[in-house]
């Protein structure tokens, strides 16, 4: 009885202290990129444009082209990974054929990022003839998070209880309507999740953008989805490996940056998710 | 006398897959009244009143066999609109499902999906359906409350409004009261005597007194041997099944339960 009071507590205190370290870890990994960014944040940073051989003056245009890299990702990835997940999760028998559409979505999510890149470059950009642009490098990234989005899609539809569905299709609801009257929105709050976490993932890729998008340096501002745009990940790696002598703290400004946006992302997510949540359990 | 038959099923049966588990059904539904399906458990009474709003039309590889005529028209001919049939045949299930929404909007859900309503034509569904539930006393102040916080027996009422609220002919009840405790089974028995003046119900209950309490008519299934398809044993007024049944299976059946 004792020994296993014992063995309790040790595994109590062991799964607490990973807990702890990976807490330690994230934390610690925003913190520092907090305190070494921040000298570099001002004004003028994040609303100019590169100056001095981009050495100097601000990120402006990385800024902007990450930013239409999300919008233009989610325009992608979010119609065409919700559709599919409903599709196999509310339409789709179960059968030879969804299984091996469900292995290859999960192999594709294992699929290295430079590989997408690579397929955007032949595909998007040459074969298509868009261009390295805007369009082509959502394209890429809207690809290499569709998994993400199915499969959390598919996981929130499955939490759905089927007796809301056979309560809604007994009442003479018709499939789709119960899909967007009763299944959709109890599914939200797992679809937001899903997509931001993969959203999060698209704004911070590098790979994929060096071939299909990003410019290593273009102060002048997009004007069309075929122009080619600076973006942060890659800014990041250009200051900190392609650029002799770039101030340090202009990379870390630049990461703290892409920090920013990718929580501020996650946090619309939240609070839209909270939201949900709160009408769900309260009305 | 014929005019008063409702439902009608000729040489019915049904298999899940190449299981036969229900054969050669024939029973006449009175109208206005309520029918009760009894029979040991897995013996397909579920399976059967399922087929009445084709909510077994979900299930992959079911097939029915034979006819189901509601008012004289076979519901399960190809121009037949399952929307419109489960207008008119409401279902409420064994455990309460009511939609994690409000009381309201729980109740104008089906009626909003078939026609459009004005704000007011909606208040007045929702007041006449929970009155006829017997559950507007209870809500009438938190109608836009969430229906998840009302008690067990409350949400079975508030299934039924739900139901009443599409104006239906015919009401299907599975084993309506078997989560209930025996006030709120008190309640919903109460109220089917009620309903049945208007509506054709068809009870599944696995409760004697329950189902000779309830209905005007009761049918027992039964399957004889385990492999081969359930069968309608007896079908008869119900004070005549539970007093003196004709057949030797049933009287097993009903004084096994009673006993
Ligand atoms: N979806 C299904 N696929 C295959 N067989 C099924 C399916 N649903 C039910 N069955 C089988 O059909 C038979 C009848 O089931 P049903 O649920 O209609 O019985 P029941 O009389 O309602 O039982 P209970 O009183 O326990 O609710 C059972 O043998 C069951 O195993
Ligand atoms: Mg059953």
């Amino acid at each position: 009885m004792k020994r296993k009071n014992l063995i309790q507590k040790f595994w109590n205190y062991f799964l607490l202290f990973v807990t702890f370290i990976v807490v330690v870890f994230v934390l610690g990994i925003i913190i520092y990129v907090i305190i070494k960014g921040w000298p570099a944040l001002s004004w003028e940073f994040i609303t100019q444009k590169p100056a001095a051989g981009m050495r100097e003056g601000g990120i402006f245009p990385a800024i902007l082209g990450t930013l239409y890299l999300i919008i233009g990702t989610i325009i992608f990835s979010l119609p065409i990974g919700i559709f599919a997940a409903i599709y196999l999760n509310e339409y789709a028998s179960k059968n030879r054929l969804t299984r091996i559409i469900r292995l290859s979505i999960v192999n594709v999510s294992g699929v290295p990022s430079v590989v997408f890149g690579l397929f955007g470059l032949g595909f998007f950009v040459i074969f298509l003839n868009f261009g390295k642009s805007i369009l082509a490098g959502s394209l890429t990234l809207a690809l290499l998070i569709l998994p993400v989005i199915i499969t959390a899609t598919e996981e929130a539809l499955k939490t759905v209880p089927n007796s809301y569905r056979q309560a809604s299709l007994a009442l003479g609801a018709t499939k789709w309507q119960t899909i967007t009257k009763i299944t959709l929105p109890q599914a939200l709050p797992g679809i937001i999740t899903g997509s931001v976490i993969g959203i999060g993932r698209a704004a911070g890729e590098t790979a994929p953008i060096i071939f299909t998008v990003a410019a290593f340096s273009q102060p002048n501002l997009p004007n069309s989805i075929f122009s080619q745009v600076m973006a942060l990940p890659y800014h990041l790696f250009v200051l900190a490996t392609q650029l002799p002598n770039a101030p340090e703290d202009m990379q870390w400004g630049t990461a703290l940056v892409l920090l920013i946006m990718v929580l501020f992302f996650a946090t619309i997510g939240t609070v839209v998710r909270t939201r949900s949540r709160l009408r769900r359990v309260n009305l | 006398m014929k005019n008063n038959i409702k439902i009608q099923t000729r040489n019915y049966g049904f298999y899940y897959g190449n299981t036969k588990v229900l054969a050669d059904i024939d029973m006449d539904i009175l109208k206005n009244s309520t029918t009760a399906i009894i029979g040991p458990s897995g013996c397909g009474k579920s399976t059967f009143i399922r087929t009445f709003n084709r909510m077994n039309d979900l299930i992959v590889n079911a097939k029915v066999a034979g006819e189901i005529k509601i008012d004289g028209i076979d519901i399960y001919k190809d121009n037949i609109d399952v929307v419109d049939l489960r207008k008119k045949v409401g279902m409420v299930f064994q455990r309460p499902n009511p939609f994690p929404k409000t009381i309201y909007e729980n109740i104008v859900y089906g009626p909003r999906l078939h026609k459009r309503c004005t704000k007011q034509q909606l208040d007045n569904i929702v007041e006449v359906s929970l009155k006829k539930s017997a559950l507007w006393d209870e809500v009438k102040n938190k109608l836009r409350g969430s229906a998840m916080e009302l008690s067990g027996g409350q949400q079975q009422r508030l299934c039924i409004a739900r139901v009443l609220a599409v104006d239906p002919e015919i009401i299907l009840m599975d084993e309506p009261a078997s989560s209930l405790d025996p006030i709120s089974t008190q309640r919903i028995e109460d109220l089917i005597d009620e309903l049945k003046e208007n509506y054709t119900i068809i009870i599944v209950t696995h409760n004697m007194q329950q189902a000779a309490r309830v209905s005007q008519k009761t049918a027992f299934l039964l399957t004889e041997n385990i492999g081969e398809p359930a069968k309608l044993i007896e079908y008869d007024n119900t004070d005549k099944i539970f007093t003196n049944p004709s057949d030797k299976r049933t009287e097993n059946y009903i004084t096994g339960r009673f006993g």
